[in-house]
Formats: C-alpha cells, structure tokens, sequence
C-alpha cells in the first residue's frame, strides 16, 4: 500500500492549526481596505479637482456663481420656440436651447420610429426585393457615422434646392409655402376666436375614449360581448372636434409668405440646419431601430403562430393580440435607448449652427460669459437629467411588462 | 509635449499638486526654448498656413517678433490653431503664451477674462459682405436677409445690436468654424456674410468666386485687434507689447530689416536707443539688449510686415488707411522707446 | 381474355407546368404573390431608381478621373472645362490630397515610421481576429501591452524627459536622475506600505512585495522604452491628421476601454457597495451625456481641473475623454456578458476553492469575454465612427482633413465638397461594414445551441 503523502501532510497541517495567509486573501480585510482607500483616494481626487478649479479661476480673476445667468445675453439666434431678443438672461438662452433640442429630439423620435417600424417589417417581408432593398438601406446608413450623415443633408443634399429668390412652391402661390436654400418658408397657422372650443373637444375626446375603452374591456371580460371600441373612439377624438370646427366656422387661416427681395418673407419658417439635422438624426436611427424591431419580431416563437392560427385567430388578432404584445416587451428596451441615443446626439447639430442646447448655450453663450465651468456644469446635468428620467421610465415600464411566471 | 507630458499624466492621475510652480511666462518660455502662440485655424494674411505648415501672417509676425526679442530667433515658435471659441480658455489654462488671433480688445474681455491686451496691431471694423447680383448698395438696405458669422465672436453681438437699432428684420446664423460660415454664404444659405473688414477680403478669397462678392462701405463697429497675453505677468506683457512697439517704432524711424546694420551706426539717439547701442532697454525687460534689433532684422518693420501680408501688392489688396502711422494720416502710434 | 389495361411502365417525366418555375415564376411568388406585394414591390423598384440611377452616374459615369487642378472639375460657367450643368464626382482631387487624408501634415521624410506602426497593427489585429491562427495569448500581450509603447515611440519620436514622479518633486530640482531616485524611494515606500500592511494584519509579506515590484518593474522597462534617446526626430501632435489621427483615437479608445471596462464592471457587480456605487455613478454619468460635451470639457476645461502648469496635448485631453467615455459603455457591455453566466460557474468555480481572482481570472472572464467579442466589436465600431466629433473640438480626423481640404482653392468646386463626403462615406462604410460582417460571423461562430 502507497502512503497517501498528501493526506499526511493534510493532517500535520490542521494540528498545526490554519496556514498564515496573505492579508488580502482574507475577505474582509480586504474589501473593508479597498473601500477605505478609495474613499480616501476619491476625496483627495474630488478635493485636489475642486482646489485646482478654485485656484486656477481666482489665478484668472474669475469667480464661480450662477448670478451671471440673469445677465442679458447680447446675441440672437435663429430659431426661438419663446419669446426671445438681445436683451434676454441667459438664463433664457438656456431654455431656448433647450426647447429646441426637445423640438428636434421628439419630431426626429415620431419619424424616426414611423421609418424604422416600416423599415425593420420590410426586412422580414417575403418580397425578395423589398426586403432586399430594406437591408441595404439599414446597412448602408447605419455604418456612416452620424456627423457626416448631417454634413452630408447640409453641406450636400440641401445644396441642391434652389436659391432663396426661386425657391420652389411658386407654381402653387405658396399655398404650401416656399422650398429654398433658406429652408422651408411654411404657411403660418393663425387661430381664430372660437378655436379653444375645437381644443377642448379634442381633449375631451381622449379623455372620454379612456372611459369607454375601460368600459368596454371590463364589459367584454364579463359578458364576452364585444363593443365596437375603434369606431367610437376615431368618433370622439376626430368626429366632435371636427363637427366643432365646422359649426365655429373653420377658425383657422393661415398666413402665406410672399417672395421678397431677399427670397420668401412672412409664414413659418423652417431652418434648412434643422430640416437637415432632423433628416440626418431619423433615418440614421431608424436603421438602428429597424434592426430592433426585427430582431423583436424573430424572437418570438414561430409556434406562438401557428397556436394562435390554430385556436382559430385570424392574422389580423394573432397579429394584435398574440404578436405584437410579445415583441414589444423586446423591442421596448433597446428602443427607449436608441430614443435616448438620438437625443444626446442632436448636439451635433453645434456643426452646423442649429441653435439647440450645446450650440448656443454652451457654445455661444459660454465664449460671451466666459463661465465654461458654469455652463458646462448646467449643459450635462441637463443630459443626465433626461437620461436619468429616460431609465425610471425603462425600469417602470420592464417591471409592469415583465412576465410573472407562475 | 515632450517636456511635461509624463510628468503631466501621473501628475493628473495621482492628483499631485505642484508639478512646477508656477514660473513667470518669460522663464518658463526661456526652459522650454519656443514660445507658443494661439493663432487662427487659418485666415489668409493674418494666420494661414502653407501646404508644409509653416506660418505666415500680420499676427503671426508678432509673435515671431517675441520669439526674435526673447531668443533672438524669430522661428523659435509654435503654432496652435483655435478657434474663436477654445482660444480665451486656451490662453487662460496656460496651453499658449501668446494669443495673436485677430481679437477684437474690448472692455469685458480686459477686465472679466483674466487677459490683457498687449496692444492693437491692426484697427479693423465690421463689415458687410454680398453678392453683388443683389444690387444692394448700403447695409440699410439688408432688412429681412439672412446673416451668416462666426459664433463666440464680438461680430456676433454688432451685428445684432446694428440690426436691432436700425429696426431691420434679419435672421442671424451663427456658425462655428469660418470655414462653415463661407461654405454656408457661398452656397446662399445667407446673402450676408458679416466679419472684420479685413476678414472678409481673406474670407473672399476663399469663394468659387471671389469677383460676384463686393463688400459694402459701411463698418458699423470699432475692432482694434491685438495680441493678448495672461493677466498678472506683468514681464511677460511687457515683452510683448514693447515688441510690437519695437516694430511700429522702427517703421516710424525708418529701420527696415534691409537697412538695420547700417542703422546701428546711425547717429539718431532715436535709433541708437531702438537697436540697443544706446540705453539698456533689454535688461527692464529680462531680455537681451538687442531685442529690438532682431525683431527688425528677422520680422521686419510694421510697415514691411503689413505691406507682405495683407498690402495693396498682396491678394487680399488691403490699403493701409487707418492703420497708417500716425504721422502719415493714420493712428498706428507706439509709445518712444525712451 | 379480359385484358384489362394495365400499364407497363411508367409515364415520362413532364417538365413541371409553365409558372411554378423559371425567372416568371420566382417573380411572381416573390414579388407579385398579392396586390399588397406588387404594390410594394413598385414603390421598391422606385424608390431604387431614384437612388441609385443618380448616384452612381454622380460617383463613376460623370466622375472625372484625371486632372491637375479646379478647371477640370468645374463647368465653363465656373471657369472649367465641363459642360454647363455637369454634376459628377471629382477623383482627381481625392487623388491630390490623398497623402494628407491619409497621415495629415505628419513630415514626409518620418511616414515610414506610420506605416510601420499601420503595418503592426494591421499583422497584430488581424491574428486576434482570425479564430483558427494560434498564438492569440501572445498576441493579446503584445496588442495591449508592447505595441501601444511602440507605437507611441514610433509616432511622437519617444525620448521624453523625465524629471519626477510622485514624492521627490517637492524637494528635488527636476532633472533625469533625481527622477530614477525619485521612482525608486517611491517604489520603497510602497513596497514599504505593503509589507508593514502584511506584518500587520499577521499574514505572509511576500506576495504584496511581489506585486509591488511586478508593478515597478514593467513600469521602469515602459519609462526607460519612452525615456531612451532613440534618435527619432520629434513630431508635434499638431501635424497629425487624417486616418492617422481616426485610428489613434479609436485604437486608444478601445485598449484603454477594455481593461477599464473589465474593472467598472466587475466593480458594479461588487458586494462592496461603496465600490458598486462609485462604479454606478461612473458609468451612469458618461453614459448619460452626449461624448460631444464630454470632448468640449477635455478640451476647454480640463486645464482648469489641473495644477498650475500641467498642460496636456490637445489630442492627448481627446485621448481621455475618448477613453473615459467608452470605458462606461463598454464596462456595460461586459456586464452583459458577466451576467449571462449562469450560476453554477460560479458556485462551481467556489466549490473548487478558487478564490475571487482566481474565478474570475480563470472562469468567468475568459467565458464572459468570450460571449460579448459581438458586443465589444460593435462598441468599437460606433467608437469608430464617433471620433469623427472630433473635428468639431479642432483636430483635423480624416473627416476633418477632408473638410478643411475645402478651403485649398486649388480644387474649390461646386463638386468638391460632395465629393470629398462621397470618399469619406465609403472609407467609413468600408471599415464598419467589415468589422460588422466580422461581428456576425463570430456571433454565428460562438453560438453554441446552448440558448434556447
């Protein structure tokens, strides 16, 4: 018989009581140290940055404090969505900037998921060529970066319009207004008198569609009947303000630009910077999104078909009742992140002067204050802000998606 | 780069304080053995660089004429190109010890910056251009135009203000590179472009076609351009601003580069002190004392550098008006070096 | 005889009936099946040839090909040659410039030493990619650790001076030696820490002085590689530009991400929950901004953050905030792939006695790693695409050489700029497009059938 030498020593070692081992092997040493030492490391970090920051600004004989925002700004910009002149804070210069990014964000978010939803089902479409053509399209946008998608609908494709004193739109008069280098001169929508009515009739809509599609659930749930839910509700939110707008006598008119000596005046004017930052911005992640979207669709199980088929569903409820419903709990995440993605992206609208948050409050009104620190500190706490809010949302809308399983 | 870089790196990832203290600008440029100046992302006449790189230009000279009183060198320079926005932060943080970037001296900019300016090398004012199929003739005709110009500018805020109180309508786009501006103006994005008067004859040579564009007589602004250095160095200013005088002074004595060794024997106590044959100038500044005489001989005089340029012989074809000495009609004038 | 009939043989094959198959018949089930279809086949098929027609007419048919300068692109109108309302592609510009696209304004007489550290790279990267070449251990060691210090000599010229570290700056004139004197006392003094931190908490000294010195020793062979006067002329960072400058900026970006990355989330995934939370923050916060406030910060405000003369190269503060930036999305990343373990790794990984760094070091990573080279490729490929946002902060990237080639009015044309966004788009397109494909293909690869 072999000595089982390991053993042996095995034994000497537990008389000898328990191995020294290094410190750091020892857990709680260790991870009560690590903390210690990067609470001491991130203080001294915090504190040498803000003591440097301190130093460096009093070297420059500035000072830190918010005071200057109610300073007037002094400059103008090109598109404000309130009420602003030279003489406003910047303070206001914030929230025009603000608004604007907001404006650029939520219109490129509707069309970019209206294209990236049509996009992402052509894909899986049994049309060779239609899905073919879908492929490229995702493939081709998605790998150029996004600035130079906005440089090229800015310095490129919008070039190509006509010049400012020949715009196009004038065979109709400008009754769609006037397309030029200078953008999109629109009609102007004026409200009349009795238009709140209208207003209200629309909210009143909604809010009445809610209770009856509640109702409606509730009452199909208990007697199995079905209430023509769609028809009622297109009838309150459309219908009624309609009616109501015609029996007010159609309180809306529109105000037309006329061509002037310096192209089209008057009307609404469309920036050519934010009809090509919006263009780059949403077919750039609708590609983003259509890839979401079919990867969404191709989870789910090909079986949860044929079972709807075979309980005896038509395409159309397999379609509402069986797929979508499914899909959506994959597709919402990462689309959430692609809606966040475009918003932060829309400041690189700073390249080509469209006046949203980064270009004119910390671009403009930083060289003309001179408080990068401020500025920059105000500019990312609102992107975090939006980010942070962005997430809650994703977080509460998962928990309520998410499947119980039993 | 070289010097700093490793020091800088744990510098900044350990968080020591106090690589080195902080030295006057002048022993600091004198370890390093180059000064480093901010000049423009490249405007023709002022700062532009060639196809190798190298730098020319009226705010380049100044600082060529620094690097020529300090190492008596004028080459011992280098070039950071910024942009009207980085350049006051790029000052300020240290990363360029002189700012020589047609910028406009202005009161908020003296006193709230933490910069002074040294001088003005060149007495500009904001002009308008246009294209000349529009027929305008006057800037008052411009109401209900579209504006384009560079942001973080002092043109930004005149033509705002020139537009406001002569209550015309106009849209103003604002971008950020001149580059941008002139390809957005050359497209007719804009009808306008607004920029210092010098800027846009430099600016319009820059476009397809620079003869359809025609700059408007009206300046509506006073822009005296200079160099800017740190405030609280008071060596350092300085240097630089008895270097510019140096050569506006040389101009008004009639040193040029060609003549400047003749001139040192010249019996003008005028010269005699300029050149450093009479007089220790260079020791109040912490220089050699023939500073003045080799920004002379490396750089030139104002008139020499000016009329090399941006003169009337040059491209940009600017005459020398405003910015004549003041004893030809025009108010360059530089304190004696006395 | 009832002769029934009855058939002897069998009948010969008929082709199958006209319109189950040929061209006719795949047009019709794949294109024509419904009206539905047909309509959106048409619509297809338009919108195709809105597309295409011009496009390839702008970039070959009407393309110029060969020229000196701006009168071969340009029409008689604007003082060329071409006929009035030509529109086509101008290569011969592309062509002109195509050295400064490639490497900036970096010395001609110094390429050399940029093709080599391309050549490197391309040799090193493309024997971590290809799965069946050996060596990958190797390889990853020299990929993230030699050739980044190689290629840092090669391009900047190396020789930095040295004049202190961390302690003896207080009390010493900076100089080389003082800074060797200085490394050593500091690599003492820690080795010092370690050693009385081990006596302290009664266990055994050698394995902290081990990895204290480890840590000096690869430090001294870094600093002397960089330090040694190898007689390469200096080249300023402010002449680099073009692809050069692209490629440094994703290269660095994702070396310096992934360790980064691998340490955020591993901290995120603590138990300790200061580190966890300090990891969150972290990533939460470079994840939350737009990377273009993150470069206006390195570039404007960094300085401020700093001592008193520190000043950091333009393209160095990028560097970092490049770097810092894409370490949060990556930390995320390799979280994912952490994640996607199943438990029994590690309970088995504990069962076996490993300690932490052991399990993770030879358990979860290597799996984790594995399951996210998708992941990571994809990252780099929108870090790829994302260092063009460099322009907008002043450093010329090869989108921005090719925007500031506009201003040379030895090729201004009304062609020119689209021209040069054509060429920048297929260069991008060309390395994305690949690196995508290449990220599929693994993902194929690595897909084991386990998943359901």
């Amino acid at each position: 018989m072999t000595v089982d030498t390991d053993g042996v020593n095995a034994v000497d070692q537990m008389e000898k009581g328990p191995q020294k081992t290094a410190f750091f092997n020892n857990p709680k040493i260790r991870s009560s140290v690590i903390q210690v030492l990067l609470i001491g490391i991130l203080i001294y970090g915090v504190w040498s940055l803000i003591s440097n920051t301190a130093a460096n600004l009093s070297a420059q004989s500035k000072s830190f404090g918010f005071g200057f925002l109610d300073n007037a700004s002094g400059f103008d910009v090109s598109q404000s969505l309130i009420e602003y002149s030279r003489a406003s804070s910047f303070w206001t210069v914030y929230q025009v900037g603000l608004l604007n990014t907001l404006l650029v964000a939520i219109t490129g978010i509707i069309l970019a998921t209206l294209v990236g939803f049509s996009i992402g089902i052509a894909r899986l479409s049994s049309n060779w060529i239609v899905s073919r053509a879908a492929y490229w399209y995702v493939e081709a946008l998605r790998n150029i970066p996004l600035l130079l998608w906005i440089f090229i609908f800015y310095f490129g494709v919008l070039r190509l319009l006509p010049s400012k004193r020949e715009p196009l739109g004038t065979s109709l008069d400008g009754a769609l207004g006037y397309l030029s280098i200078g953008g999109w001169i629109a009609p102007k929508p004026v409200a009349g008198d009795m238009l709140w009515l209208t207003g209200l009739a629309v909210l009143f809509g909604i809010v009445a569609s809610f209770i009856v599609s509640s109702w409606a659930k509730k009452r199909q749930m208990r007697t199995g009947q079905q209430f023509p839910t769609l028809y009622v509700i297109l009838g309150l939110i459309i219908g009624l303000p309609a009616a109501l707008f015609i029996v007010t006598g159609l309180p809306l008119s529109f105000e037309y630009p006329e061509i002037g000596r310096f192209g089209a005046r008057g009307g609404m004017p469309v920036l050519p910077e934010f009809i090509a930052l919006l263009t780059a911005l949403s077919i750039y992640t609708s590609a983003f999104i259509a890839e979401i979207v079919r990867a969404g669709i191709l989870a789910i199980n090909k079986g949860q078909t044929e079972a709807s088929h075979a309980l005896g569903l038509r395409p159309g409820p397999t379609l509402n009742l069986v797929i979508i419903p499914q899909a959506l709990r994959v597709i919402i995440p990462p689309l959430t992140n692609q809606f966040l993605n475009l918003t932060k992206n829309s400041s690189l609208a700073v390249a080509i002067a469209y006046p949203e948050l980064v270009s004119i409050f910390a671009g403009t009104a930083l060289n003309q204050s001179g408080r990068e620190v401020e500025i920059i500190m105000i500019t990312m706490a609102t992107y975090l802000t939006l980010s942070l809010l962005t997430s809650t949302f994703m977080n509460w809308y998962n928990n309520r998606m998410a499947l119980i399983e039993r | 780069m070289k010097a700093k870089l490793l020091s800088a790196a744990f510098g900044a990832a350990l968080s020591v304080t106090a690589v080195n203290a902080s030295a006057a600008t002048l022993d600091d440029v004198k370890s390093k053995g180059f000064i480093q100046c901010g000049v423009s992302q490249g405007l023709p006449g002022f700062s532009q660089p060639d196809s190798s790189g190298n730098w020319s230009g009226l705010d380049v000279d100044v600082c060529r004429a620094v690097a020529a009183a300090v190492f008596g060198d004028a080459g011992k320079v280098k070039y950071t190109p910024l942009s009207a926005k980085e350049r006051f932060t790029a000052l300020s943080s240290g990363e360029i010890d002189i700012l020589s970037r047609n910028t406009t001296w202005t009161a908020t900019r003296d006193t709230q910056l933490g910069l002074n300016f040294a001088g003005v090398n060149y007495y500009d004012g904001q002009g308008f251009m246009v294209r000349k199929e529009l027929g305008v003739s006057s800037a008052l005709e411009l109401s209900g135009a579209s504006v384009c110009t560079q942001t973080g500018t002092t043109t930004e805020i005149n033509a705002t203000d020139y537009f406001t109180v002569n209550k015309m309508e106009y849209e103003l786009v604002a971008f950020e590179k001149n580059d941008e501006v002139v390809a957005a103006y050359d497209s007719g994005r804009c009808e306008v472009l607004t920029s210092d008067a010098s800027q846009l004859y430099s600016l319009r040579l820059k476009l397809t076609d620079p003869n359809v564009h025609v700059v408007l007589p009206e300046i509506i602004s006073k822009e005296p351009l200079g160099p800017v250095v740190r405030q609280g160095d008071d060596q350092w200013f300085n240097i630089v601003r008895w270097s510019f005088s140096a050569m506006v002074n040389a101009e008004e004595l009639g040193v040029t580069s060609e003549n400047v060794d003749e001139m040192k024997k010249s019996e003008n106590p005028g010269i005699k002190r300029l050149l450093g044959v009479e007089g220790n100038f260079g020791e109040g500044l912490g220089i050699p004392n023939e500073w003045a005489y080799n920004i002379v001989k490396h750089v030139g005089n104002y008139g020499e550098s000016f009329d090399k340029h941006v003169g009337p012989e040059t491209s940009l074809g600017i005459a020398r008006g405003v910015n004549a000495l003041w004893s030809k009609g025009g108010v360059m004038y530089a304190p004696p070096i006395r | 005889m009832a002769n029934g009939f009855v058939r002897k043989e069998m009948l010969a094959q008929m082709p199958a009936p006209a319109g189950t198959k040929g061209p006719l018949h795949w047009l019709k089930t794949n294109l024509f099946s419904t009206p539905l279809n047909s309509a959106a086949t048409l619509v297809a098929l338009y919108a195709l040839y809105c597309i295409v027609p011009p496009f390839i007419d702008f970039a070959l048919i009407s393309a110029v090909w060969s020229g000196e300068s701006r009168e071969a692109c340009a029409t008689i109108k604007q003082g060329g040659i071409k006929p009035d309302g030509w529109f086509g592609a101008c290569w011969p510009y592309v062509g002109a410039n195509l050295k400064l696209f490639i490497y900036g304004r970096y010395p001609v007489d110094e390429l050399w030493r940029v093709n080599i550290v391309y050549i490197m790279f391309a040799i090193s990267a493309l024997g971590l990619l290809i799965p069946t070449l050996p060596f990958k251990r190797q390889n990853v060691f020299f990929m993230f650790g030699i050739f980044p210090v190689v290629a840092f000599i090669l391009l900047t010229g190396g020789h930095l001076e040295l004049n202190g570290f961390l302690i003896a700056v207080f009390f010493m004139e900076p100089s080389y030696s003082a800074f060797w004197i200085d490394f050593a006392v500091t690599t003492l003094f820690f080795a010092a820490i370690a050693y009385l931190l081990a006596k302290g908490t009664d266990s055994d000294p050698i394995p902290n002085l081990r990895a204290v010195f480890g840590v000096a020793i690869i430090l001294v062979a870094v600093l002397l590689a960089v330090s040694a006067p190898l007689g390469l002329e200096h080249v300023e960072t402010e002449v680099w530009g073009g692809l050069l400058v692209t490629l440094v900026i994703a290269v660095t970006g994702i070396v310096a991400s992934l360790p980064i990355g691998i340490l955020l989330a591993l901290g995120r995934r603590s138990n300790m929950p200061i580190v966890k939370l300090i990891c969150v923050i972290f990533i939460e916060f470079w994840r939350g901004v737009p990377l273009i406030t993150v470069l206006f910060m390195s570039s404007v405000m960094l300085p401020l953050f700093l001592p008193e003369g520190v000043d950091f190269d333009k393209l160095l503060r990028a560097l970092i905030g490049v770097a810092l930036f894409s370490s949060a999305y990556m930390a995320e990343v390799i979280r994912g792939g952490i994640q996607a373990l199943p438990k029994g790794q590690y309970e088995g990984a504990m069962a076996l006695g490993l300690n932490y760094r052991q399990m993770m070091q030879m358990v979860i990573l290597p799996q984790a790693l594995k399951l996210v080279i998708p992941g990571i490729v994809n990252t780099f490929i929108g870090l790829f695409k994302d260092t063009t946002l460099v322009l907008i902060i002043g450093l010329f990237d090869f989108l921005g050489q090719i925007q500031s080639s506009y201003s040379d009015p030895t090729w201004a044309s009304p062609v020119q700029s689209m021209t040069g966004y054509l060429f920048a788009a297929l260069v991008y397109w060309f390395f994305c497009f690949s690196m995508a494909r290449y990220s599929m293909y693994m993902e194929r690869r690595l897909d084991t059938g386990h998943r359901s």
